[in-house]
């Protein structure tokens, strides 16, 4: 399947994809209108160290511990591989931020976990923090 | 100093309505413009520190950001202008020569934009070249001057050493130490696509980039810098520089602090030594003096390798080309006073040298009468900007153009003309690893492919509206040129006629 | 190929799962003595908080068995295991033939002799969801609510019907709260926590006596109640097992591929004896993921796969009126400790490795030492110091990076 991958060789920390991520998540046509005096809550997120950039996000796992942990089935793999979250049934006991090795499901505001999944329910196509990577730091493709 | 004379040339315009936040500005910009104010909520701007680079402007998520220049202004002045006093208070602060990037920004004349093209009407129909082939391949080197056969009537081949191109273009010296390691292997990876060739400059060449030697030019310049036999073997070709159009008569310094790690390993001096290229070749005083280091070379490439003589476009510049086109090289390239540099002193770039067109008709003339012409082939450079300034300089009588500028701007320079802070925010001209990051050679080279190739398209069009199907039957055609605007004397220096003629 | 479950919740549904991945045809039954579709049982307390509904806590969707061709049988019983006919008997006289059986029986609550408990009315345990919806018909808000065990169990019902009713007060012989997954400060804090919103504790003490209305402690203090809800711990379901001739030590004994020492029987969830990595110790881990992971194991070795589960470890997390708590592995060694307010951070390493932790409050990317628990990475190859005070992935190598995030093999 198509994942995000992320070279860090090339990442910038700009965090552009942080605000894309935001942005696509809002649905709005325009970003100021969407994030302007907002608190932003990406499911991508850059780590920073001394001249060390790179973003994480969801790994879409072939074998996902955070979908085999849940307790309420919230958490499942749709049929192309993408592991979405069903926030209605989620009821924050965070067994998913436990398990996920790589630290890539957080809590949403409204305390359901969000994560990321791959813009399948709000965009077409690339993902918008791929689209909007000024350097390719994070790309959109099957290996 | 307690006095601040000089007032910020541009401002910082943020529109607060789109502005989110995001900070990306402030992370971007090395010369730390943007700050994050928690105090008012808000980002502020230190405007004395842009360079008006675009960096915070293109990245800007929002659209929330514009540079505009100052409309503060000096008493108006016709003679003394706002920007020689400033100098002048620059000066007086600091002692110092004054130091720019890039090429000349002073309002002399621009030839090229005072030339116009022919097509055919009715009589030679024009060709359509997306339906008859079109040929821009173009070779340099040494042509013979008759055919020879033996005794069965066989052509004997004669070929002497050459460069062969797809296009008439390909990429001027820029050294590595001068520019960043990212941008040299988009010029490499861009050179090797395309089918022209790149050029190290005086910075040697990196040893990652011995893969591209089939499409590299290697430079022997003043200062020796890297040059060593492996370097010249893999080259395609080798140029000696003995001057630049940014600097004609100047030499090079490379400040020690930019000698680490692989540029000083690459230019085979040690850490952290300034790197100082001589104004002239200590062992070239004649054009005897320089057919020796021309045969020296193609002695040392087992005469494989054709030889270019690089010179600043001066005064007498036709003269100095004759001698060289004697001296036993096969290529000239003539620099006009436009032309790029990372670093040079204000005074000698903006004042010294003469424009390429000038200087590239009254070579071609002087080779052309000499009945020498053949026995070079002629790159010009120094601000070619477009496929249309390829074009006319083809038909004044050049083989082939360099281009740098136009090259970095491809790759994302935005010609705020500070390259000599190294502090590039493109990536560019820079050593800082941070920022050499931000030039990404798999974006930076399909960005230079992607020029070219609209370039190669355009050439084509505009042969094909002139009924001509190759770019050696433009060649020096200066017929298909009229001038607009400009004097008999112009006219007659450029061998064009003024339109309506 | 005909495989049974005995068990309809998480380790029966990763059993479905692992099947069929590998037998796409092969008749499944599940048999299961409750009545209801796949639900989650740790829900039972959301559902009182009003945090979810009974449609919500299907623990998968309602077309699962259909879409996974399974015939579930609901409100049946499994009286009796015949390893040699390959058959299960049930409650209403009929038998069942199964190729490979999974025994997943989970397990029940525990209720310990206590004098007078007969007299109580109003008694209840907090494990199903009947359990569950007969203990909230009881309440009112004048209840008073006497909760006998200050675990897991205990206190999320605590958390589940505080809002209910009119007091609830928690006894534990346990010096401190959740003992099973807190050492002493963190117990501590949340028992602070706990406090603030209303529960009353008497701890290190348990109901010597019980009339009617009212507990007598060993301390001697009374405690008045309408209602006493049990929650002193759970039993694996081993008795059909073990009656069957399979071997049980308190759980049922099972291999990494999830085998019992009976032919063709497999056994997953609570009612088995796990592997804890972090302690190398054999236990009881009665946790949800860990009967998920095991059933799923099961599944794919019942169909004729491949698979081993070695990676079991403790781990919980849980949350009490808005404070998260996320714990793992086994608490022995060096602990390096951060207390904030209301945050709390304790890692154990020993051996060079990470074997445990409890976070309270700032739970974020938790499972990056879940990670170095379950994969038993040794901390010189990361820099431990910066994982400790914040997990991320920069405190792994470049080269693991690369793996982890830029698909490198």
């Amino acid at each position: 399947m198509k994942r995000v991958y992320v070279n860090e060789k090339w990442c910038l920390g700009c965090h552009l994809c942080e605000y894309n991520c935001a942005f696509a998540q809002t649905g709005k046509e325009d970003m100021a209108l969407a994030l302007k005096g907002k608190q932003i809550h990406p499911n991508i997120r850059v780590e920073d160290g001394d001249n060390i950039h790179f973003a994480v996000n969801c790994r879409h796992c072939d074998e996902p511990l955070c979908v085999k942990s849940c307790i309420t089935g919230a958490l499942s793999r749709d049929e192309n591989g993408v592991i979405t979250i069903d926030k209605e049934h989620c009821i924050h006991c965070y067994t998913c931020i436990l398990s996920c090795p790589y630290g890539a499901i957080v809590p949403s505001e409204e305390g359901a976990i969000q994560k990321c999944e791959l813009c399948i329910k709000t965009t077409q196509g690339t993902p918008r923090c791929v689209a909007g990577c000024p350097n390719n730091a994070i790309v959109f493709e099957e290996r | 100093m307690g006095i601040a004379y000089i007032y910020p040339p541009y401002e910082v315009v943020r529109n607060k309505d789109r502005c989110i936040g995001c900070r990306v500005c402030e992370r971007q910009c090395a010369n730390e413009v943007h700050h994050y104010s928690e105090e008012a909520g808000c980002m502020m701007a230190d405007e004395s520190k842009c360079v008006n680079c675009h960096r915070c402007v293109s990245l800007c998520p929002t659209r929330a950001l514009k540079i505009v220049k100052t409309d503060h202004t000096f008493k108006e002045n016709a003679n003394w202008s706002g920007k020689a006093i400033q100098e002048i208070y620059r000066q007086a602060s600091t002692g110092g020569v004054l130091l720019s990037s890039m090429g000349n920004p002073e309002p002399y004349p621009i030839y090229f934009d005072k030339i116009l093209l022919n097509a055919s009407q009715v009589t030679n129909p024009s060709i359509d070249p997306l339906r008859e082939p079109m040929e821009t391949r173009v070779f340099l080197g040494k042509k013979p001057k008759q055919i020879k056969r033996d005794k069965n009537g066989n052509i004997l081949p004669q070929n002497t050493p050459h460069l062969e191109l797809s296009m008439p273009v390909m990429f001027s010296a820029m050294s590595y130490g001068s520019i960043s390691y990212n941008a040299h292997e988009s010029l490499a990876r861009a050179a090797r696509e395309l089918g022209i060739y790149y050029n190290t400059g005086e910075g040697g060449l990196h040893e990652d980039f011995y893969q591209y030697g089939a499409n590299t030019i290697v430079q022997v310049a003043s200062g020796r810098f890297g040059v060593h036999s492996d370097y010249l073997d893999t080259a395609a070709a080798i140029e000696i520089k003995m001057g630049q159009g940014a600097k004609p008569g100047i030499g090079g310094h490379l400040p020690g602090t930019k000698i680490v790690g692989d540029v000083s390993r690459t230019r085979m001096i040690p850490e952290g030594s300034d790197a100082i290229s001589p104004a002239p070749h200590h062992d070239i005083y004649s054009i005897e003096d320089l057919r020796q280091l021309v045969y020296s070379l193609k002695e040392a490439t087992n005469y494989e390798k054709p030889v270019i003589v690089k010179i600043a476009a001066v005064h007498n510049v036709s003269a100095i080309a004759s001698g060289i086109a004697r001296s036993g090289a096969d290529i000239i390239a003539i620099d006009g006073y436009r032309g790029g540099t990372g670093a040079a002193p204000t005074r000698i770039r903006d004042n010294v040298g003469i424009p390429i067109e000038l200087a590239l008709a009254s070579v071609d003339k002087r080779l052309r009468d000499e009945g020498i012409r053949d026995d070079v082939s002629i790159v010009v450079g120094g601000s070619i900007r477009s496929s249309a300034d390829v074009f006319k300089a083809i038909a004044l009588g050049a083989d082939c153009c360099y281009i740098g500028t136009a090259a970095l701007l491809a790759l994302g320079c935005h010609l705020c003309r500070s390259c000599h802070e190294g502090k590039c925010n493109w990536g560019i001209a820079t050593q800082r690893p941070d920022l050499v990051k931000r030039l990404n050679p798999d974006i930076g080279y399909k960005r230079l492919v992607n020029m070219l190739t609209a370039w190669n398209h355009e050439i084509k069009e505009m042969m094909g509206g002139m009924g001509i199907n190759s770019i050696e039957s433009l060649k020096g055609n200066r017929l298909m040129l009229r001038g607009i605007g400009m004097t008999e004397k112009e006219l007659e220096i450029l061998g064009i006629k003024h339109a309506g003629e | 190929m005909e495989y049974v479950i005995i068990g309809n919740s998480a380790a029966a549904v990763g059993c479905i799962e692992g099947i069929r991945q590998v037998d796409q045809t092969g008749g499944i039954t599940v048999i299961s003595d409750e009545k209801y579709h796949t639900y989650s049982r740790p829900l039972i307390s959301y559902l009182l908080l009003g945090e979810t509904t009974e449609a919500n806590m299907y623990y998968r969707p309602a077309d699962f068995y259909k879409k996974n061709n399974v015939t579930f049988m609901p409100g049946k019983t499994v009286t009796a295991i015949d390893p040699k006919a390959h058959q299960v008997c049930l409650d209403d006289g009929a038998k069942i033939s199964y190729d490979k059986l999974l025994y997943a029986t989970g397990s029940s609550p525990f209720v310990p002799q206590m004098q007078g408990l007969e007299r109580v009315k109003k008694q209840f345990t907090f494990m199903t969801l009947d359990s569950a919806k007969a203990l909230d018909k009881t309440l009112d808000s004048s209840t008073r609510v006497l909760i006998v065990g200050a675990g897991l169990i205990g206190l999320k019902c605590a958390e589940g019907i505080r809002h209910k009713v009119a007091d609830v007060t928690v006894v534990d012989l346990a010096p401190n709260i959740l003992s099973s997954i807190l050492d002493d400060d963190a117990a501590a804090m949340m028992q602070k926590h706990l406090e603030n919103h209303g529960l009353r504790f008497y701890l290190n003490d348990s109901v010597q006596q019980f009339t009617e209305d009212t507990a007598t402690l060993k301390s001697g203090a009374q405690v008045p109640f309408d209602v006493v809800v049990l929650a002193v711990g759970v039993r694996p379901n081993t008795a059909l097992l073990e009656e069957a001739g399979g071997k049980v030590n308190r759980g049922v004994v099972i291999n990494n591929k999830m085998k019992t020492s009976l032919p063709d029987i497999y056994a997953a969830g609570d009612c088995t004896r796990s592997h804890d990595i972090s302690s190398d110790t054999d236990r009881i881990l009665a946790l949800l993921p860990n009967a998920y992971m095991q059933g799923e194991t099961a599944g794919i070795n019942m169909a004729g796969g491949k698979a081993v589960f070695d990676k079991a470890i403790p781990m919980n997390a849980i949350g009490f009126f808005g404070l998260h708590i996320i714990t793992a592995g086994s608490y022995t060694g060096k602990a390096y400790t951060k207390i904030g307010e209301n945050t709390y951070k304790k890692l154990f390493v020993s051996d060079g490795l990470l074997k445990g932790y409890i976070l309270i409050g700032d739970i974020d990317r938790a499972g990056i030492y879940t990670s170095l628990i379950r994969e038993q990475t040794p901390l010189s190859d990361i820099d431990f110091d910066l994982v400790f005070e914040k997990p991320g992935l920069l405190a792994f190598s470049r080269e693991k990076r690369a793996q982890i995030l830029g698909g490198a093999k």
